[in-house]
């Protein structure tokens, strides 16, 4: 995806002008009857044996389609099918249609690891985009690495992990987190936290991570506390921040236990709207609102690299796009985005090594930016995360975030952050 | 055992069913699959463990268990903690802050192994354990439980709340278990790589093995007097107790031989998968084991096995062709065995196959005299 101006193609004339005669050079190439100058031969570009043919090659999309996962990974599926689409009617990669496999994790860590064997072994993908939590990551892991494949993964998470056969779309956890606590800190005024989560990895090293950053600004953190995924009764929390009156409530609530979480705290008189305290989360994006509740979120704030109300014309397009495909009443949230990523950035890798070989895929990943990404620019790190932004929005009414900050530079990644482990 | 013990143990009926199922397991699956497709089946045949150990439990001492998974999750957690020690020696993990302890304790800021960890670097030790924990928990169940006569659709929930309470122990203690995300990234045994194509076969043909050893135990029990009196409990509780038997003794007896053929199976499935995780602890895999047992026939040894294989590959089958529709397709097919046929494959095999196939062999038997008859004349 080294084309800057895919978004803006349509609505140049000169520009479509000058794309069909472009394209009419290979056309008038493959009616001399010569079609193998139009893409490099395939014993070139895959010497490994994955399934790549003259016209064709297949890839795997790999998520929950069914399952309680299945509501949050509907997005990633989406968002990576409108990709190879978009990248197919461009062309596709060196001169070969994308072909994806499907298969469902069915919210099963087992399955997850026992599909992407298949998807590796059977299907000899080029590449595979999935997973969304990170126990079905860390299931899929030694797969990926016996196998030598190459997954995308798009959730954001907790780091300390740098697999070489993962190219992570979205945020490790300094990314989310660092950013978001010193805006608060600056913009509102905050000088105590109270710290709550799901209990698992993702919520926890989360929170040491804002603890530790907390305390290195010399604020305070009044209380840290973890419920079971699926938790729906959070009013002994909530009577104890009331008590303990604290300047944020650190929210890293997932899935389901949302929904209880801001019904209960709008219940018990806590308003979001009046800031006292501001609520900031890093675990809900529009996705989520849609279950909770434009009326129960708004006045929250949440620290992302992406929301669907950015202003700026490559999401403007995405979006649109999204919709044409997906239907019109659609939320997009961060994962989505990061999701959408994978595919451009595999192709833009593959194009950049002028292979499908997974090695040289590897090798040429590190350096690959996306000047088309809905987010913004983004660009792969030596450590296979991407340079992102962070951004906070304002939850409103409608369900949507307002973008009220971002930061002026990437943000670099860093899955192994000294000083907060 | 002398001839005639192994003829009453093995009449020639069962022998041709076990000779049929070892030829499938051990001739026909490894010649016809590639080692992907091997591997898969090997999995399947590690849940077949604890369909077995139902069949025992459930078809013939009518104790139903909603709890086998626990036991499922104790033996391949045994085994487990074993391979993650052995895949966190202190040159793999000096990334981490406290080298040599596994990779998830250090996330969770744990900086040295918690005793009940540290027997584990022995191999000795797990294998015993991978028996010996489900077994002795399964025991203490078993006299809670049965000692004060509960049974039943009582002892069926309790035993589903035992999977939920070790489930929420587990994610909860993630420090000390791997929580969620389970006991990952297990590479060798013994130095053995058992992720190479070469350890797969291996693994399953030992995992084939151990399942006929217990189909064996299994088939003794069922044959021995044991196995009349279980099914006479089943029947009449009351009788077989005012005859002068221990009626709690023979169930806690079962349960934990059950408990003991689940956790085998579990130590072998986290040999073959590679990891282990909460997820088959809990109260739906367990519901799914009464399942597999259920569509095999919960009174048929073999049924059992069938019923897991044909569960299971129609798992895969579906939700490879249908991603997104195969749970119906499953649903459709349990509601139909129940309908249909409630005493499953085994039951169906009963009614229409047996009959007819014997009927088949009678004719054989009964042409085959005229006919020799007739050429001794000529």
């Amino acid at each position: 995806m080294l084309t800057p101006s895919r978004s803006r193609s349509t609505h140049s004339p000169l520009r479509r002008r000058l794309l069909q005669g472009m394209l009419a050079l290979p056309l008038s190439i493959m009616m001399l009857g010569q079609s193998a100058f139009a893409a490099p031969a395939t014993a070139a570009v895959n010497t490994t044996g994955l399934a790549v043919t003259d016209t064709t090659v297949k890839v795997g999309i790999l998520h929950s389609v069914t399952g309680t996962m299945a509501i949050s990974e509907t997005g990633s599926v989406q968002a990576e099918k409108l990709a190879i689409d978009q990248i197919n009617a461009m062309g596709g990669v060196l001169g070969r249609k994308i072909e994806f496999i499907q298969e469902d994790g069915a919210s099963d860590w087992p399955t997850f690891a026992e599909k992407s064997k298949k998807l590796l072994v059977n299907d000899k993908v080029a590449a595979v985009f999935g997973c969304w939590t990170s126990a079905s990551r860390k299931a899929v892991l030694p797969v990926f690495e016996q196998y030598n494949g190459m997954l995308y993964y798009p959730t954001f998470y907790e780091g300390l992990e740098q697999s070489p056969n993962v190219i992570y779309t979205g945020q490790e956890a300094t990314q989310q987190i660092l950013a978001g606590i010193d805006w608060v800190v600056k913009e509102k005024g905050a000088k105590s936290f109270y710290l709550l989560g799901s209990d698992y990895i993702w919520p926890r090293t989360s929170n040491k991570i804002a603890r530790k950053h907390i305390e290195k600004l010399g604020l305070k953190v009044v209380g840290e506390e973890y419920y079971p995924l699926g938790h729906t009764q959070f009013n002994s929390v909530i009577n104890k921040i009331k008590l303990k009156k604290p300047d944020v409530i650190y929210a890293i609530v997932v899935g389901g236990s949302n929904v209880a979480f801001y019904k209960q705290l709008k219940a018990a008189g806590i308003d979001m709207t009046k800031e006292k305290p501001v609520v900031l989360t890093i675990s809900v994006t529009e996705d989520e609102i849609l279950g909770i509740g434009g009326e129960n979120m708004v006045g929250a704030y949440a620290s992302m690299k992406y929301f669907q109300s950015l202003d700026n014309p490559n999401n403007k397009a995405f979006v649109e796009a999204f919709k044409a495909k997906w239907g019109k009443d659609i939320v997009i949230g961060d994962v989505t985005q990061a999701a959408y990523l994978g595919p451009w950035l595999w192709k833009a890798a593959v194009e950049k090594a002028g292979s499908f070989d997974i090695d040289k895929v590897r090798a040429a990943s590190p350096g690959i930016e996306l000047t088309t990404a809905p987010e913004g620019y983004v660009r792969i790190h030596e450590n296979h995360h991407l340079w992102s932004k962070t951004r906070i929005g304002h939850a409103q009414m409608d369900g949507q975030y307002k973008v009220v900050y971002e930061t002026a530079d990437l943000m670099e990644p860093d899955p192994f952050p000294k000083g907060y482990q | 055992m002398s001839h005639s013990g192994f003829r009453s143990l093995l009449p020639q009926q069962d022998m041709v069913y076990f000779a049929i199922l070892a030829a499938l397991i051990f001739v026909v699956f490894p010649l016809s699959m590639d080692i992907f497709r091997l591997n898969l089946v090997g999995k399947y045949l590690t849940y077949a463990f604890v369909a077995l150990g139902l069949v025992l439990c459930w078809g013939y001492g009518g104790i139903l268990s909603l709890g086998q998974g626990v036991f499922f999750g104790l033996g391949g957690y045994c085994m487990a903690m074993f391979l993650k020690l052995e895949a966190s020696d202190p040159e793999a993990t000096k990334i981490q802050s406290t080298p040599g302890i596994p990779d998830f304790m250090d996330w969770n800021q744990l900086t040295e192994l918690p005793w009940f960890w540290e027997p584990f670097h022995s191999l000795g030790f797990s294998l015993l354990a991978v028996i010996i924990v489900p077994s002795i928990f399964a025991y203490i169940i078993g006299v809670a439980m049965f000692k004060r006569r509960v049974g039943g659709v009582y002892f069926a929930i309790i035993t589903q709340a035992f999977a939920a309470i070790l489930t929420i122990l587990i994610i909860g203690q993630q420090g000390y278990t791997g929580g969620v995300n389970g006991i990952t990234d297990l590479r060798t045994l013994k130095g053995w790589d058992i992720r190479s194509d070469e350890a797969k076969y291996i693994l399953y043909f030992v995992n084939g093995l151990l399942l006929f050893a217990c189909l064996f135990i299994a088939q003794y029990v069922r044959k021995s007097k044991l196995g009349r009196l279980l099914v006479a409990m089943r029947e009449r509780e009351d009788r077989v107790r005012f005859s002068g038997y221990d009626v709690a003794n023979f169930k806690i007896f079962v349960f934990c031989l059950g408990a003991a053929f689940a956790a085998i199976g579990g130590a072998m499935f986290t040999l073959q998968v590679g990891f282990m995780s909460p997820s088959f602890v809990g109260i739906v895999p367990s519901i799914e084991m009464v399942i597999f047992c259920a569509v095999g026939g919960r009174m048929s040894l073999m049924g059992a096995v069938y019923g897991t294989l044909l569960v299971n590959w129609a798992k895969t089958t579906f939700s490879e062709s249908f991603p997104e529709l195969w749970l119906f397709a499953m649903g459709g097919l349990f509601i139909a065995v129940v309908l249909a046929f409630p005493n499953g494959l085994a039951g169906l095999y009963q009614t229409w196959v047996a009959p007819r196939l014997s009927q088949w062999l009678r004719n054989i038997r009964a042409l085959r005299p005229p006919l020799t008859t007739a050429q001794s004349r000529s």
